[in-house]
């Protein structure tokens, strides 16, 4: 999942740092990701993973690095009943 | 009562006497010479009014926040200038308040803010960023001493020339990303203003806003260690919004107190007859109560939430919709008060020397959606609202 979600930071993250090279816990508004560019990486992960984040979790710190994002999707998951 | 009730009370008997006393009577040579609203401001350093918000421990008032945002509307009543530069001060006297997190600098000075009755400014547009908050060009950069220093190019910095000290957004380094910013408190001593433009604006004339290029050189202790997007969205951005939004209200009050005056003049002229001018106060009495309705309820939701538990709430995409919306729905509806009370008023109200005059209501309420330009918030919405839920 870790590698699944650098590569859509890295479409679009807009870093100004290769994604590749991030260490999962590295802050991704200091490696240069906008409010707006966050936006998109939400909508790009909401895809992918066929997930929605609810209003509780669209915040600054649940985006702010891989790591972060990782345990957000891992929560959403768990929460999901099987059907 | 609790003792913090008898405080707002307190309080607000003092901002209301200041706004009547001191606001009013020389509102209109503040607009007109486009002067500093220096009275009304002496008069609040006087009841202590400047630090009513720092915490009693520190030596501040320790009020609420609810009292000071009816500070600001009181004082936005009488003169819309000095409820402007009292609710800037506030908003980052409160900024410094909330997010301190014990560090010993912005603790020693906070006790001098309300010992010394120390007046803010802030330095936080900037040349170059296309009027976003959220990114700074000008960067906190170490000397060989171990100070630190900045030069930033200021297009306006309200009240600068008349402030003892300047909140300042920078960059954490020179080599930090535009939005990796933190906030900086410099004394008066430590800074250098060079105006670079002048001031001669439409309304908000007391404001004294002119573009400067401010130099500081300071220790790396006054950088506050909470980083900026946490301030601004827990606090500077709400807070920002709701004291603006009172302070406009506070105008269009008395633009339609104006009106009603007018009516009620012209009425006890013809007795027994209802004067066509009251159908156009009844129209522009709802306006008002929109307007009344917005800001009112924006308060409390903030309120609710400010502090903990739920203070996380603060950093949601939603609750940012929800003050964004408080900015553009007020700064649209203040003017259209004041205009519908012109209507109401006629060439009485359109003359600068009459009791029934709104000239100067109308041209400060215009500022409102430059202040943090209305589009620029729209813009931003439009990007929150394709990932909020709930709005």
């Amino acid at each position: 999942m870790t590698e699944q979600i650098r590569q859509i930071i890295a479409d679009h993250g807009r870093l100004s740092v290769d994604a590749s090279e991030l260490a999962p816990d590295a802050d991704l508004y200091h490696a240069g990701m906008t409010s707006h560019a966050s936006v998109n990486v939400m909508l790009a992960l909401e895809d992918h993973f066929d997930v929605e984040f609810p209003d509780r979790m669209l915040k600054r710190s649940v985006f702010e690095s891989i790591a972060a994002i990782e345990a957000a999707l891992n929560e959403l998951r768990a929460e999901t009943p099987v059907s | 009562m609790s003792v913090s009730v008898d405080r707002d009370q307190a309080f607000l008997d003092a901002v209301t006497r200041v706004a009547d006393e001191f606001a009013a009577p020389n509102a209109d040579a503040v607009d007109r010479e486009a002067r500093f609203p220096v009275e009304a401001i002496d008069a609040l350093r006087e009841e202590r009014a400047l630090s009513a918000f720092v915490p009693t421990e520190l030596g501040g008032g320790g009020v609420s926040f609810e009292a000071i945002a009816t500070g600001c509307f009181e004082l936005g009543r009488r003169c819309g200038a000095s409820a402007m530069v009292f609710a800037m001060h506030q908003i980052k006297a409160i900024s410094v308040a909330r997010h301190l997190d014990g560090a010993p600098w912005f603790e020693d000075y906070l006790r001098d803010l309300a010992d010394e009755q120390r007046l803010i400014a802030s330095v936080t547009s900037e040349i170059g960023t296309g009027g976003d908050m959220g990114r700074s060009v000008a960067a906190v950069t170490a000397t060989e001493t171990g100070a630190c220093t900045f030069e930033k190019q200021a297009p306006t910095v309200s009240y600068g020339e008349h402030a003892d000290d300047l909140l300042v957004t920078l960059r954490r380094a020179p080599d930090a990303e535009p939005s990796d910013q933190v906030m900086v408190v410099v004394r008066g001593e430590q800074r250098s203003l060079e105006q670079v433009s002048s001031w001669d604006p439409l309304g908000m004339r007391g404001t004294c806003s002119p573009g400067f290029v401010v130099r500081a050189e300071f220790a790396p202790e006054q950088v506050l260690p909470t980083p900026f997007p946490r301030v601004m969205s827990e606090t500077m951005v709400p807070v920002t919004h709701i004291l603006w939004s009172h302070l406009w209200l506070g105008i269009a009050t008395d633009a339609f107190d104006r009106a009603r005056a007018f009516v009620r003049a012209a009425a006890k002229q013809k007795p027994g007859e209802t004067p066509p001018a009251a159908l156009r106060l009844s129209h522009l009495m709802s306006e008002l109560s929109l307007l009344r309705a917005e800001v009112g309820s924006a308060l409390g939701e903030f309120v609710e939430i400010c502090d903990e538990p739920g203070r996380e709430r603060l950093s949601e995409m939603a609750t940012a919709l929800r003050f964004n919306n408080l900015k553009i729905a007020a700064s649209e509806q203040a003017p259209k008060v004041c205009q519908g009370a012109l209507a109401v008023c006629g060439i009485m109200g359109f003359k600068n020397d009459t009791p029934f005059s709104v000239g100067r209501h109308l041209r400060d309420t215009m500022s409102a959606s430059l202040m943090i330009a209305n589009e620029r918030i729209h813009h931003t919405n439009a990007s929150l609202l394709l990932i909020a839920k709930d709005v």
